[in-house]
């Protein structure tokens, strides 16, 4: 009986979770302006997803910023925790301490703080996309430096006075044995850059080009507006990112199974 | 690789350096722009005007209240959530954990839309109940940060413990507040963190929610709106001294089983 309620209850979370999520997702496939009385069958808003410029654009303005913005913050925080790594404790302390400030503070802060120096007081012209990208990349940056650090402590460090033993130069050593080692860290660290760039709206709003638009900024601006074409193709955009979402899952799931099968048949 | 003449240590400089440029310095700007006024004199002006001016400190007090039901909402959501994936010998319960944490890989706004559609559904008026709707819409958003740390935590549960309150005669009521409640405290400390300062901040959400009341990240946003640099920066000062005075706060409490929103999106 108790299993019974305990199993009932976690199922009725999910249903709330997914709940709004679904309808959307249902509503989407239909003419229907609001959620209500479903009319008629249709991919009218999927048609209009892609075929709208101001949407499409939209989309791809988030995904090619998130990846550039991913990327350099994957180079700046890998690059940063091998540094802090194999420096004094003081130094490192203090990296880590200024790697800290971004996680904590708020993305409203730390939006404002970024416009106010670069293009308040600096002059960066917003349209130039630096500002932009700097902010995302101290949104992603100390996410990454944070995936490595477990890794480089948990790395057989050995491999590394071995190859230079061998005779590898510095640059060499460190390409060939320490960050094959730490890539696991790598990874998720720009993973985790990725998701909160596309997520972001904060730090866009304060630092991004007037005629500039990501999802989030997209959708709140959309939800001012009273236009029901717009309206209900941003439902098939939530549907599409949440079956592209479940995909991934998937995916990860799947390698991870292989992976660790392929590892048990290695050790038979 | 030849002409290259690096040491592993010095690979820090570049990180560092950005660091300083991008993370500390435009700390100290804020802290200047808070000082000063249009025409670059000191001026406590900012700090006072915020605190003998009925509509911000009124601003400030939703803020908190905002902030701190549905902190409450969240926790009693999460906990048992929490408590009873961890505690339960299901095989697949990490498969479990990850479907409450998922809809955090689509957009918030978008979630917040799906949200909203279904609210105006069942209150016909989304104007009625501002406060409530905000509150749903913030957990709605954050519940995911609460569930993660607590069941990391009481995952790592050390079990010997409880079977120890259990041969000293503890029912099964005793054993949850006397051990369990309180060595999950380092979890509950760690979502209590994430959802509180967000909630703070996050006008986004009572935007969407047509909810017209301030909460503090809306003044930064409507003094950035309005080019009022000076106000806006003291507003940013505010909230990161409250930032941290709860990171100072709750610094003791926590462990490192969860490093933030990292930890818990991934």
């Amino acid at each position: 009986m108790k299993r019974f309620f305990r199993g009932a209850f976690i199922c009725m979370m999910l249903l709330l979770v997914y709940l709004p999520i679904l309808i959307l997702a249902v509503y989407s496939f239909t003419t229907s302006a609001n959620i209500g009385a479903i009319h008629d069958f249709s991919f009218q808003n999927y048609v209009t997803l892609f075929t709208k410029p101001e949407l499409s654009n939209m989309i791809l303005g988030t995904v090619i910023l998130a990846v550039v913005s991913a990327a350099i913050s994957t180079i700046l925080g890998t690059t940063g925790a091998i540094g802090a790594f194999y420096s004094k404790r003081v130094s490192a302390g203090i990296v880590g301490a200024m790697n800290q400030v971004p996680v904590v503070n708020a993305d409203v802060v730390t939006g404002f703080a970024i416009c106010i120096l670069l293009i308040v007081v600096l002059g960066v012209d917003k349209s130039t996309y630096i500002p932009l990208i700097a902010g995302h990349v101290v949104l992603g940056s100390p996410f990454v430096y944070l995936a490595v650090v477990p890794k480089l402590k948990q790395m057989d460090s050995s491999l590394y006075e071995a190859a230079m033993d061998l005779g590898a130069s510095p640059a060499q050593a460190l390409m060939k044995a320490v960050i094959p080692q730490i890539m696991p860290g790598i990874v998720s660290g720009f993973a985790l850059a990725l998701t909160l760039s596309l997520d972001d709206y904060f730090i866009t709003t304060y630092t991004k080009p007037a005629t500039f638009d990501t999802i989030s900024t997209y959708v709140v601006n959309a939800t001012k507006g009273s236009q029901t074409e717009i309206k209900t193709a941003l439902w098939a955009l939530s549907t599409l990112i949440f079956l592209i979402v479940i995909l991934v899952v998937i995916m990860i799931n799947l390698t991870e199974r292989n992976k660790k099968d392929g590892r048990k048949g290695a050790a038979k | 690789m030849k002409g290259i003449h690096f040491t592993r240590k010095q690979l820090c400089i570049p990180y560092a350096l950005f660091l300083i440029c991008f993370v500390i310095a435009p700390l100290f700007v804020i802290i200047y722009y808070a000082f000063t006024n249009g025409e670059g004199r000191f001026t406590v002006a900012n700090l006072t005007g915020f605190f003998s001016s009925p509509n911000t400190i009124g601003t400030l007090a939703y803020s908190f209240g905002i902030a701190i039901v549905t902190t409450g909402v969240c926790l009693f959501a999460a906990y048992p959530i929490a408590y009873i994936l961890a505690r339960s010998n299901m095989k697949k319960k990490h498969a479990v954990v990850m479907m409450f944490v998922l809809p955090m890989w689509i957009n918030f706004t978008l979630r917040i839309t799906a949200l909203k559609e279904i609210l105006t559904l069942l209150e016909g008026n989304l104007a009625y109940h501002p406060f409530l709707n905000s509150v749903i819409g913030m957990t709605y958003d954050f519940l995911p940060f609460m569930i993660l740390p607590i069941y990391t935590t009481l995952m790592n549960l050390d079990n010997s413990l409880l079977e120890a309150a259990n041969d000293l005669g503890a029912g099964s009521i005793q054993t949850f507040f006397k051990v369990t409640l309180p060595l999950s405290v380092p979890g509950i400390v760690s979502g209590i963190v994430m959802v509180f300062l967000p909630s703070m901040t996050n006008y986004v959400v009572l935007d969407m929610l047509y909810n017209s009341t301030y909460i503090m990240g809306s003044l930064i946003g409507s003094y950035f709106s309005a080019y009022d640099w000076h106000n806006g920066s003291m507003i940013a000062l505010i909230l990161l001294l409250i930032i941290l005075v709860f990171t100072l706060l709750t610094n003791r409490f926590e462990d490192e089983t969860s490093n933030g929103r990292g930890g818990a999106l991934l």
